[in-house]
């Protein structure tokens, strides 16, 4: 297990060194420095920015100075556009809220997402069953910028139980929204991989063995056959917090809770390259991390696996 | 005809050569029979017509602004047949109808380019991987591997905010997206394959690894290719809308459904009257996203050879 674990590790520092390659390439080749303005600085102006940034080093230098700041300190520089912040300032003011309700969404999904595909293969065709199946579909073409509006429109605008947006603390009548948009989609996602991995583990042989030995319904499926049929739902995960956490960024300017997503695009359309690529190296690792947690009780559940 | 003599029927049918059925006319028939993905398709086919042919019906330019109605744009700007206006105008009083063929138009581009992108370099990344094996396998899998763990939204974001916000921009970051779960499929499909007596044949007779590759691979793939193809369409377009969305991707007076999407669900959540702002651009782009999937599935249910 210890060298599973290890040889995952090994893949994914290069896979994090890589990311970060690509986006300082990607911001060498950009047309024009982050500090052409439309009237141009005076040179001895330009150079002292320029040093103050650590731009006038070699390239080779301003990498390694980046990746080892990030990994002292966590800190991923200056904004190149607010000249007050850094970036890891940013990021220390957005994270907390994006991982609040994004755990709250993850959760949710998990959850309701595991239980309704177990009742759905179940209670194969009946309404439980048609209800999942029927969302599944209506999720997947019913992104989480279409429901964001819908959700509003319904909820906000037509029946006036919830605020449309804002974030105050994380109170519970703010957090519910953003949660429903960004988990809607994967909950009917993992209910649909639960129902069809769930209907083949209870028409194996060892379910089979189960009932005839008279188990009550219940210890069946959770003794026996939730732990099987969970596997390909693992599986899902890394992809599903990916797009969750791409989700976030439209969950926090359309809902404005003041999240990370919020700080990203307003950076993207500032041309702030530091802030851009501090999110997305930070993204990049949670995302790493995250894949090999789960991969990690991947193989701790199922045995079949070697490693 | 009332009769027919039974020995000419007998002798024609016994000239006649017998037609063998192919795999594709054996999925057309399938397919044809999937009531809900004929429909899908007829409905897809309409949608092209509107994008592709609705600039001709337009009766005003998507980026002209209808000075007659500023002001009274909730009132007058209403969907109407006598204004010219199909579907209304928008916050700024241009054309929606002409914003929304425009709109649709570029969504089917994206999901056409990008998944093009896909076939080519994902099948011929899958088959060769597949093909090779070994250790050129493992290493041109472990690179797809590293590539799809990274949240590429954010690169691409990264991509299109560095070099401009151009259309061009947006094909190339969503072609180098695309290609990726293609490959993996390609090369799980080219490791069942690569192991049949064709393929063995082949080698025997000396055919070079790549005509191999091309000649026999590739074209026994092209069922699970086309159909992974179309569901890759929609996915496509999300992405690209997602971008628009977020107001990061085609410019003004270029106009994508992601972008009325946004600015159609914004005058409506601030109390505005229009409300027509939303649904328009909202209906297509739902009703392309589930065309595509069922045209998908129906595709999958006639080419997947598991499911005989």
């Amino acid at each position: 297990m210890l060298t599973f674990i290890l040889r995952r590790l090994l893949v994914a520092i290069p896979t994090i060194l890589i990311l970060i390659v690509i986006s300082f390439v990607l911001m060498f080749a950009a047309p024009g420095g982050p500090f052409n303005a439309e009237r141009p600085l005076p040179p001895d102006v330009m150079a002292n920015i320029e040093a103050r940034y650590g731009l006038d080093q070699p390239y080779a230098v301003q990498i390694f100075n980046y990746v080892k700041n990030i990994v002292l300190h966590f800190d991923f520089g200056p904004s190149f556009k607010y000249r007050d912040q850094t970036v890891s300032g940013l990021i220390a003011q957005g994270f907390p809220v994006t991982l609040t309700y994004g755990t709250w969404a993850f959760a949710v999904a998990v959850v309701f997402g595991v239980a309704l595909g177990v009742v759905a293969a179940v209670r194969q065709n009946t309404w439980v069953d048609y209800l999942a199946t029927g969302s599944a579909i209506g999720a997947s073409v019913l992104p989480n910028f279409v429901l964001g509006p819908l959700l509003v429109l319904v909820f906000t605008l037509w029946l006036g139980w919830l605020p449309a947006g804002g974030w105050y603390g994380g109170q519970w009548q703010y957090v519910i929204l953003p949660v429903a948009a960004l988990a809607t989609s994967y909950l009917a996602a993992i209910a649909r991989i639960m129902r069809s991995s769930m209907l083949e583990v209870m028409n194996s042989g060892f379910i089979r063995t189960a009932r005839a030995k008279g188990l009550p319904m219940r210890r069946i499926i959770l003794r026996h056959a939730l732990k099987p049929a969970i596997l390909p739902v693992l599986s899902y995960l890394g992809p599903a917090f990916v797009a969750m956490i791409t989700g976030s960024v439209v969950v926090d300017v359309f809902f404005s809770t003041g999240g990370i997503g919020q700080y990203f695009v307003n950076a993207a359309l500032n041309r702030d390259y530091s802030v851009i690529m501090g999110v997305t190296i930070l993204v990049g690792v949670l995302t790493i991390v995250f894949n090999l947690l789960v991969d990690i009780l991947y193989a701790w559940i199922d045995p079949k696996i070697r490693y | 005809m009332a009769l027919t003599d039974p020995a000419t029927e007998a002798s024609r049918t016994a000239t006649r050569p017998e037609k063998g059925r192919s795999l594709w006319t054996d999925a057309r028939r399938r397919f044809l029979r999937n009531r809900a993905a004929t429909a899908a398709l007829a409905v897809l086919v309409l949608i092209a017509i509107f994008a592709f042919g609705g600039g001709f019906v337009a009766q005003y330019e998507r980026d002209y602004v209808d000075f007659t109605l500023i002001g009274i744009n909730a009132s007058k700007g209403v969907p109407s047949f006598e204004t010219g206006h199909y579907f209304g105008t928008d916050a700024e009083g241009r054309d929606l109808f002409a914003r929304t063929v425009q709109g649709t138009r570029l969504s089917l581009l994206i999901g056409i380019v990008g998944s093009l992108v896909a076939v080519v370099v994902g099948t011929l990344y899958g088959a060769i991987s597949g093909y090779l094996g070994g250790r050129v396998d493992s290493v041109m899998m472990r690179i797809v591997d590293i590539l799809m763990s990274i949240p590429f939204m954010f690169v691409l974001i990264l991509l299109l905010v560095i070099f401009g916000r151009s259309l061009l921009m947006l094909f190339i970051g969503i072609g180098l997206i695309s290609w990726l779960g293609m490959a993996r499929i390609a090369r799980g499909q080219t490791l069942t394959i690569k192991n049949k007596e064709f393929v063995e044949a082949a080698i025997a007779t000396g055919v070079r690894p790549l005509t191999i590759i091309l000649r026999h691979i590739v074209p026994n793939l092209l069922g699970i290719v086309v159909v992974y193809a179309t569901l890759l369409i929609p996915e496509m377009i999300i992405y690209e809308s997602f971008i628009s969305f977020l107001g990061l991707g085609v410019q003004e007076p270029n106009t994508s459904l992601g972008s009325l999407i946004s600015s159609g669900a914004s005058q409506v959540l601030n109390g505005g009257g229009e409300p027509w702002q939303l649904y328009f651009p909202l209906f297509f782009f739902v009703a392309t996203l589930f065309a595509f999937f069922f045209v998908g599935d129906g595709l999958r249910d006639a080419l997947d050879p598991k499911d005989r």
